[in-house]
């Protein structure tokens, strides 16, 4: 075990508890700030396997932006507080979903990558240079398209979300 | 120096706590954020295999998936938001206008 597996250890375990605690949650905003803790700490988990820019993005992205955006529909909402409002009547169905597809999940790990195989490989430096350098290389195409489909889900909320002249 | 199948635990974990939040909330917003948890499960994955192959191609994509599921929120937080306006309720199981 190196120092690095233990500091995962330590953030995967943090993450977990709080991806629990935001389908379980009963008030809406404390979903939202358990999402906060979740998405902070898969932007470490980025960092400490060595994607550096994506880690980075992680937090600047999801912690800065999409979690605003969330508060602010959950604001604009009202949201109702409480498990009867919040979840529906399949919830012990969903449970027993979920838990199949992750023992099924770690089953079909433990399979392809045993637990007991002791190899490591070192993290792939993944800094803004090399990450840059790779994107305008290789994926020049895909990268206009995302800009494109950005632009357009950006016109598009702007249309749904706006009021209606004389509304 | 992270052991791979540790990473994928994580990752497996965090994509059931979504699976079980699509499932069990009614409230639109809060499946929205179930599903953001399932999208972060697979950029986990995508970026452990880049360390685990020694390719760039896995973060370059999960850079994609980060940029389509902002997107995704914008336009899914709109929606939600016109419901509201038109239905006074953002419960799923009471969108069932369209439904035969």
């Amino acid at each position: 075990m190196t120092a690095q597996e233990y500091a995962f250890i330590t953030v995967a375990v943090i993450g977990s508890i709080s991806a629990v605690a935001v389908v379980t949650a009963r008030n809406v905003v404390h979903a939202a700030l358990y999402l906060v803790v979740t998405l902070s700490t898969v932007g470490i988990t980025f960092l400490l396997l060595g994607a550096e820019f994506v880690g980075w993005v992680q937090i600047l992205i999801y912690v800065g932006a999409i979690v605003i955006l969330f508060l602010f529909g959950l604001m604009l909402t009202k949201a109702p507080i409480g498990r009867d409002t919040l979840d529906n009547q399949q919830r012990w169905l969903g449970a027993v979903v979920g838990l199949a597809i992750f023992v099924g999940l770690v089953s079909l790990v433990n399979r392809a990558f045993p637990f007991s195989d002791t190899g490591a490989t070192p993290a792939l430096p993944g800094t803004t240079g090399v990450v840059g350098d790779e994107l305008f290389r290789h994926y020049v195409l895909p990268f206009e398209a995302v800009s494109f489909l950005l632009l357009a889900a950006l016109i598009g909320a702007i249309v749904l979300a706006r009021k209606e002249e004389g509304d | 120096m992270i052991r791979l199948p540790m990473v994928l635990v994580f990752a497996a974990l965090l994509f059931s706590a979504g699976v079980y939040g699509v499932l069990a909330r009614r409230n639109a917003v809060m499946v929205l954020m179930a599903i953001e948890l399932m999208l972060n499960a697979v950029n986990v994955n995508l970026v452990a295999f880049a360390s685990y192959l020694q390719d760039m191609t896995g973060q370059i994509f999960s850079l994609f998936v980060i940029s389509v599921a902002a997107a995704e929120v914008g336009i899914g937080l709109a929606i939600v938001i016109l419901l509201f306006r038109n239905r006074a309720s953002i419960n799923v199981d009471e969108v069932s206008l369209l439904k035969w």
